[in-house]
């Protein structure tokens, strides 16, 4: 009997995946309705390993599924909720077209509700789960609660958005959990650490809502995505409030009541405004015991860990602790100016208090004549009231500090000063490689001095300047290090060859005299140890090694070529901005000049 | 009368007009200290000058067509008029005699008098109504003005001020009433009170063409028929010059409507157009309708003395009903027992159902332990965005900003922008204030939400090594010498190419040849050239005998191959001697037997011990169809190996020097051989062709096996002297080296050089080997090879000793290794030799 004959692509990667329209054929969705289910489900095409085989040899470039994940789907409970609603909108098209509108409106009222609870379950079956994954989630609500009401997005949602944000800014206000804050032209940047997992988001700036093309963006689609986040978000505010043993929704304090007894009209919205104020602290679970300090963490002797990484935790550890006490008993003012959200939730983050202009926003605390102020946070070129007894410093200190996890001198950010470059804490420093500004390596090592930024004696300024640029040069090109090696080794070889030659001629002359002092001193002697020269060892080391580079085995070839490319365009990179930094010192340095001995001249006419 | 007649009552009055403007002037002078008034008088004067622009159209209508046997103008108003007159029927004469008399002085009372009617007008209707004659002249007199009044006010509420110029209207109305006193006959006292104000038959005494659509007329030169049966004419047909010219002329065009029943042209008043307006704007038409009046309750809890009924109270009117008590008392049983709610506690729950609830969703953190593979395929992870760079930032360092060149390059992939350097431009604020909204922050949050549900995921393993590890590590060289490093020594003399070198077995001598047809000798140790051989062609190769205390040098020079003898100037005298005893004794003959084949492509020739030849150096010759190639050795130096250009079968030849015998070991060709190289210790044979290396045991007869280089074109070959690793140099820059003792496949293949390699060439000695051909480099390589079968050779590139001057893109042609020291000869193109220790 033949066996039968076994069908294409029936196992294998044919049959792993599923193009988007069998997708759909499958589950008996529309398209809408099926990028919905995919968006809250996180359900997403897959890059097969081999396409053709993948696509069943159809040609072109499909949309991929994998099965599994489309079976997946058709188990799940909100398919049928999505046909419900489709028949749903179907009466409401009625009632519309028959000009029933009461009923119509009726239908409206009573809108289904899609409950999507258990996805975010089965999203995340744990709660760390859920926190790995806030970035999005949390860059798009915080986007969110700035939008107006849209066609496409419902206030309730916006609404829901900015209360969800407000609760989630409380609990790392009272977690402690920031590390760092960047202000970048796009917005702000935060990063938490929570239950130590890394969170980063991003806030825009002010007015970030403008209206976008309809072919730019699609906002059902960032709807659909804030539909699941929402639902997502609420869940985790509501496991971190229990976590820090506080009351979810958040109230304020027991102490807080409104002043005067009378009746507010809406106190839920009165209260709501103050919590988003984030000025005034949010009420605990009774019986909570309050401060709750972490213990100390005892540090395990283990054989892989070397001990200096063990050092370098338990110092970061310590930084981490500083940092979160950065403001303590610090008092701020915050001008009008100044963009009060990010302030105040960084401010109270490390615990200092903030308070404000009271018409310019509710749940000012104190006023700006409050003697015990100690920063007033400005961004004007002057103000014409002061205060001695505050220091006036612009924003962007607040930012650098936490950054720096000290309180930084403030002399570069008093009012109306130009300010230091503002530098992303983001970037990797233990990475090779990488472009470290003059700043941040005078952060790192206090010994550093920046260039351009001396203002000592000019001539010994240069001379010190230049020699930072000539080691500055040695360092970054490594290319030509080789060849001004190689030249500087041959240069000594010529003096010597010289001096030889010049002993030739005299050899000449005294040959026999030299071969009688030759016998004379023949004998046999301590040996002196030849001495290697440096130059010619690394000289050595760098051909041997490039007869080794032609080693390296076919199949590893391509990689490695394509890895030197990559550290040779990064190199590159480093020069390029260290060329630039330069330039610009240099520029800068010569501008001062000028100007001091315009100065000068000018004191000169002034005293003739 | 409806309020909606008034405007064209109006227009009745029209012939009068000019007059009434005139005396409305005059007492506009009067009155016009009454501050009350006066915005709703220029209001009235308004009116006045519509009518009076109007009065020539109508005029011009009239004149054309005859349309009615009464007096009025107006269709509509006549009715109105008719009414008035027959009200005041009675009494017009008298009433008429005595405003004339007492005109000027009862303007005042006049004036008084309207306003009070204004007062009333809501209910002067119907107050009129009853009471129609038979009252005093005074009296009927003020009722006909209230009359009048009553009108105007229906048109503006407010505008009684215009009362004194009615009172004049008035006067001339009575005056025409008294003139057409004797039309009407008919007594007012018989007439129905509500004929008058019946509407619905005045059209039909207009036009009884009925309900039909005008346009069934178009084509005649009337509009239909009146009462008594007589076509209503047209009007003349203006075409769409005259309605522009009356369009820019006439400035009442805009309130002129066409009546389609008569094709009248009918120019609403300012009071029409009131009418329209509340009309249009859903009120109640009559301005002077009440629609606050004090409400009477007729039905009260009073009892009145006389009932409002004639009919007593039905017993339900006071009596509650049971069916509804039992209704009720079922709902608010069912609101106490919370089966129902009411419609405020619904929207209520209703609205607090959409508030979302949130609970503690992952409660103790138990994960139900998921079995295999689970129900969805493994999930990706998104890749988180990058985090931001100095860049990015706010203020960035200035080395991040953009200079001019850089600025011109972001400005040229405006067009592609995904190829810019940054997505952002890096920009520099003095202060935080002066920072905008990023304005693609919407469409960049939508693009990351676009890569989550709709860009293809897959699990990509990163690389997480250095580029240094990919590279073998070997022992560094410092550790595997001796190995030539440096050029100590360069050999002049050659005048052309010089294309093979050899160290005599000692190393004390040198001898190379090259295109300049010369053979030369030179001494190792101070690189003198001692001898120099003319042989009269270019050599391709020369060979010293491998045989220690001997003096012989195989050269191969174009189709012969010589044996010479250096000399004795060269080396021990007696060695020289000895080599010319054994070369000059023949071998018995009867042991030179060549077969055919053999005899028919080579030839031996003696040289005569004093010819010429001799002196030269020159003992044997032997000489070949074709051009050599190649000469190779037998380590023992009775046996040489000639490689013949392009020989086919007989490519190979061996030449047997005791015997003066010749064989050509192959009956078939096996390609286009290379070389050609005796095995260092076994009778065994490596042939190279053009891809393969061929190894045949002599003394068997048979092929051992068959190497596959790879290489495309085999250049050179070489053997290890243990004869069990060999070394395959190819024109396609390969090095491959072949472990015997392992397979037939390469053990390596060495990329050392960029271009093609020439030669290849082991120490006898050392585990050392060289290769160079037209690159810039000879490189020696350690290769190290070891007694223990189960180790690999371990093989290492030492240095790059730098070749000559390229000719012809010809750089190293031969290479030998020092037979004891690690010295390495190399035989240049530009003619030179180079010694490297």
């Amino acid at each position: 009997m033949v066996a039968k004959k076994k069908k294409k692509f029936s196992s294998g990667e044919g049959a792993q995946f599923m193009t988007r329209k069998a997708a759909l054929k499958k589950l008996q969705l529309s398209l809408k309705d099926f990028r919905r289910i995919c968006i809250l489900k996180g359900i997403y095409p897959r890059e097969p390993r081999n396409r053709k085989r993948a696509q069943k040899g159809a040609g072109g470039i499909k949309t991929l599924y994998h099965t599994k994940d489309i079976k997946f789907l058709l188990h799940e409970p909100i398919l049928w909720k999505l046909r419900e609603l489709k028949v749903y909108q179907q009466k409401i098209r009625k009632a519309r077209a028959m000009n029933d509108y009461g009923k119509m409106r009726k239908y409206f009222r009573d809108y289904p509700q899609m409950n999507i609870d258990h996805i975010v379950k089965e999203r995340y079956p744990t709660f760390i789960d859920a926190l790995r994954d806030l970035d999005d989630c949390l860059t798009l609500c915080f986007l969110f609660s700035t939008f107006p009401s849209l066609n496409k997005v419902p206030r309730d949602q916006s609404l829901l958005c900015r209360r969800l944000s407000v609760e989630f800014m409380h609990a790392v206000i009272v977690a402690k959990a920031l590390r760092k804050v960047f202000i970048s032209v796009k917005g702000y940047y935060y990063q938490a650490e929570l239950e130590g997992q890394t969170v980063t988001w991003m806030v825009p700036h002010h007015f970030a809502f403008q209206p976008q093309s309809k072919d730019e963006v699609d906002f059902k689609i960032m709807s659909t995505f804030v539909e699941f986040y929402i639902t997502m978000l609420g869940f985790v505010n509501f496991k971190l409030y229990n976590s820090l043993n506080l009351v979810y929704p958040p109230k304020l304090t027991a102490g807080f009541s409104s002043k005067s007894d009378k009746e507010l009209v809406d106190e839920q919205a009165y209260v709501a405004e103050r919590i988003a104020a984030m000025n005034l602290s949010v009420a605990r679970i009774k019986g909570a015991n309050e401060a709750e300090e972490l213990p100390e963490i005892d540090i395990f002797e283990t054989e892989d860990q070397d001990p200096q990484k063990l050092e370098e935790a338990k110092l970061e550890a310590e930084k981490v602790k500083k940092l979160k006490t950065l403001f303590k008993g610090l008092k701020f003012f915050l001008n009008r100016e100044v963009p009060r959200e990010p302030l105040v939730f960084l401010i109270r983050c490390f615990g200092g208090e903030a308070s404000w202009d009271r018409d310019h926003f509710v749940g000012a605390t104190f006023d700006e004549s409050d003697e015990s102020i100690s920063y007033q946070i400005v961004d004007r070129p002057s103000m014409d009231k002061q205060f001695l007894s505050r220091y006036y410093v612009q924003p962007q200190w607040v930012f650098d500090s936490v950054n720096a996890r000290t309180l930084l001198p403030i002399n570069k950010y008093l009012m109306g000063a130009v300010l230091p470059p503002h530098l992303s804490p983001f970037v990797d420093k233990t990475k090779d490689q990488v472009y470290i500004p003059p700043e941040q390596r005078a952060l790192n090592d206090p010994e550093y001095k920046p260039p351009g930024e001396e203002d000592s004696d000019e001539e010994i300024e240069e001379a010190s300047d230049e020699d930072k640029d000539n080691q500055d040069e040695g360092d970054d090109t490594d290319d030509n290090a080789e060849d001004a090696l190689t030249k500087q080794y041959q240069d000594e070889l010529a003096q010597e060859s010289n001096s030889d030659v010049d002993s030739n001629d005299d050899m000449d002359d005294d040959k026999k005299k030299l071969a009688k002092e030759k016998k004379k001193n023949m004998g046999v002697k301590t040996g002196v140890p030849h001495k290697e020269h440096p130059y010619q060892k690394e000289i050595e080391d760098k051909q041997a090694f490039k007869l080794r580079e032609r080693l390296v085995r076919k199949k590893h070839r391509n990689l490695y070529k394509s890895m030197k490319a990559g550290a040779e365009a990064r190199k590159k990179e480093i020069w390029l901005l260290r060329k630039k930094r330069r330039l610009h010192d240099e520029k800068a340095k010569e501008e001062k000049k000028v100007e001091k001995r315009k100065e000068k001249m000018q004191a000169l006419e002034t005293s003739m | 009368m409806p309020p909606f007649r008034i405007g064209f009552l109006k227009r009745k009055i029209n012939p009068d007009e000019p007059r009434n403007d005139t005396t409305e002037e005059e007492i506009t002078d009067i009155k016009s200290d009454e501050e009350l008034i006066k915005g709703d008088l220029d209001g009235g004067s308004d009116a006045a000058d519509s009518d009076c622009e109007e009065e020539p159209v109508e005029s011009d209508v009239e004149r054309d067509a005859v349309l009615f046997d009464d007096s009025a103008d107006s269709v509509l108003g006549e009715n109105d008029d008719a009414e008035d007159t027959d009200e005041s029927d009675g009494t017009e004469l008298s009433s008429s005699e005595a405003e004339n008399s007492d005109e000027n002085n009862s303007e005042a009372s006049e004036s008084e008098n309207s306003k009070d009617s204004g007062a009333e007008s809501g209910t002067s209707n119907v107050q009129s109504l009853p009471n129609t004659s038979g009252q005093s002249t005074q009296r009927s007199n003020r009722r006909l003005s209230q009359r009048k009044a009553t009108v105007k006010e229906k048109v503006g509420a407010a505008e009684r001020a215009a009362e004194s110029k009615q009172t004049r209207d008035q006067i001339d109305v009575l005056s025409e009433r008294i003139s057409a006193a004797n039309v009407s006959t008919q007594p007012v006292q018989q007439r129905d009170e509500y004929e008058s104000g019946d509407t619905s038959d005045e059209e039909d005494r207009v036009n009884t063409a009925g309900d039909v659509p005008m346009w069934w007329y178009n084509e005649y030169p009337h509009v239909g028929y009146d009462l008594d049966g007589r076509r209503i004419g047209k009007p003349p047909q203006r075409d769409q010059i005259d309605e522009f010219l009356r369009k820019c002329e006439d400035p009442e065009f805009w309130r002129t409507v066409k009546d389609p029943n008569t094709g009248q042209d009918i120019v609403l008043s300012k009071d029409d157009l009131k009418l329209i307006e509340r009309l249009r704007t859903s009120q109640i038409p009559s301005e002077s309708h009440d629609e606050y009046e004090p409400w009477v309750e007729w039905f009260s809890s009073q009892v009145l003395a006389t009932p409002v009924r004639a009919f007593p109270e039905h017993k339900r009117s006071f009596l509650p009903s049971r069916g509804e008590q039992l209704q009720v008392a079922r709902i608010v049983h069912a609101l106490k027992m919370g089966w129902t709610k009411t419609r405020r506690q619904r929207a209520r729950d209703r609205r607090r159902d959409k508030v979302k609830k949130f609970y503690d969703l992952w409660g103790s953190g138990e994960v139900e332990a998921e079995g295999g593979s689970g129900p969805r395929a493994r999930p990706v992870p998104a890749p988180r965005r990058p985090p931001p760079t100095h860049a990015e930032s706010y203020n960035p360092p200035p080395e991040y900003l953009l200079d001019n060149k850089e600025m011109k390059e972001w400005e040229k992939l405006s067009e592609t922008p995904w190829k810019r350097k940054y997505t952002f431009l890096p920009t520099r604020h003095a202060a935080l204030r002066e920072v905008p909204a990023y304005p693609r922050y919407v469409r960049e949050r939508f693009l990351r939400c676009l890569d989550l549900y709709l860009a293809p995921r897959a699990i990509k393993m990163r690389l997480t090594i250095n580029a240094e590890d990919l590279v073998p590590k070997l022992p560094s060289p410092r550790d595997l010498q001796p190995f030539p490093t440096s050029e100590s020594l360069q050999l002049r003399g050659h005048t052309g190419l010089v294309r093979s070198v050899d160290f005599d077995p000692s190393g004390q001598y040198i001898v190379s040849g090259g295109d300049d047809e010369t053979v030369r000798v030179w001494e190792t140790s101070t690189g003198r050239c001692l001898r120099t051989v003319d042989v009269g062609g270019p050599v391709a190769r020369v060979l010293w005998t491998p045989a220690s205390g001997l003096s012989l040098v195989a050269a191969a020079v174009g189709d012969e191959l010589l044996f010479l003898n250096p000399g004795a100037g060269v080396g021990a005298h007696r060695v020289a001697e000895r080599t010319d005893e054994l070369l000059e004794r023949a071998p018995p003959q009867h042991d030179v037997v060549m077969d055919e084949r053999t005899r028919a492509c080579v030839t031996w020739h003696e040289v005569a011990p004093d010819g010429e030849l001799w002196a030269r150096g020159v003992r044997i010759v032997i000489s070949h169809f074709k051009q050599l190639v190649h000469l190779s050795w037998h380590a023992k130096g009775d046996y040489v190996a000639a490689t013949v250009r392009e020989g086919g079968a007989r490519s190979v030849v061996v030449h047997q020097v005791s015997r003066r015998r010749s064989q050509l070991p192959f009956r078939r060709a096996a390609g286009l051989v290379q070389a050609a190289i005796f095995h260092p210790q076994r009778a065994q044979l490596f042939v190279a062709t053009q891809r393969a290396v061929r190894v045949y045991d002599l003394l068997k007869q048979e092929l051992v096996r068959k190497l596959r280089t790879g290489a495309q074109w085999v250049s050179s070959l070489a053997v290890h002297p243990r004869g069990d690793h060999l070394l395959v140099g190819s024109y396609d820059r390969k090095l491959v080296w072949f472990d015997l003792e392992l397979s037939g496949r390469p053990y390596q293949t060495l990329r050392l050089h960029g271009s093609a390699v020439r030669s290849v060439v082991f120490h006898r000695r050392y585990p050392l080997f060289a290769s160079g051909g037209d690159d810039r480099d000879i490189v020696v390589s350690h290769g190290m090879v070891y007694n223990d079968l189960l180790q690999n050779p371990l093989l290492v590139p030492l240095k790059q000793l730098r070749a000559g001057e390229p000719r012809d893109q010809l750089r190293v042609l031969d290479l030998r290794f020092h037979p004891t020291q690690p010295w390495l000869l190399a035989a240049c193109a530009d003619s030179t030799l180079r010694l490297y220790t």
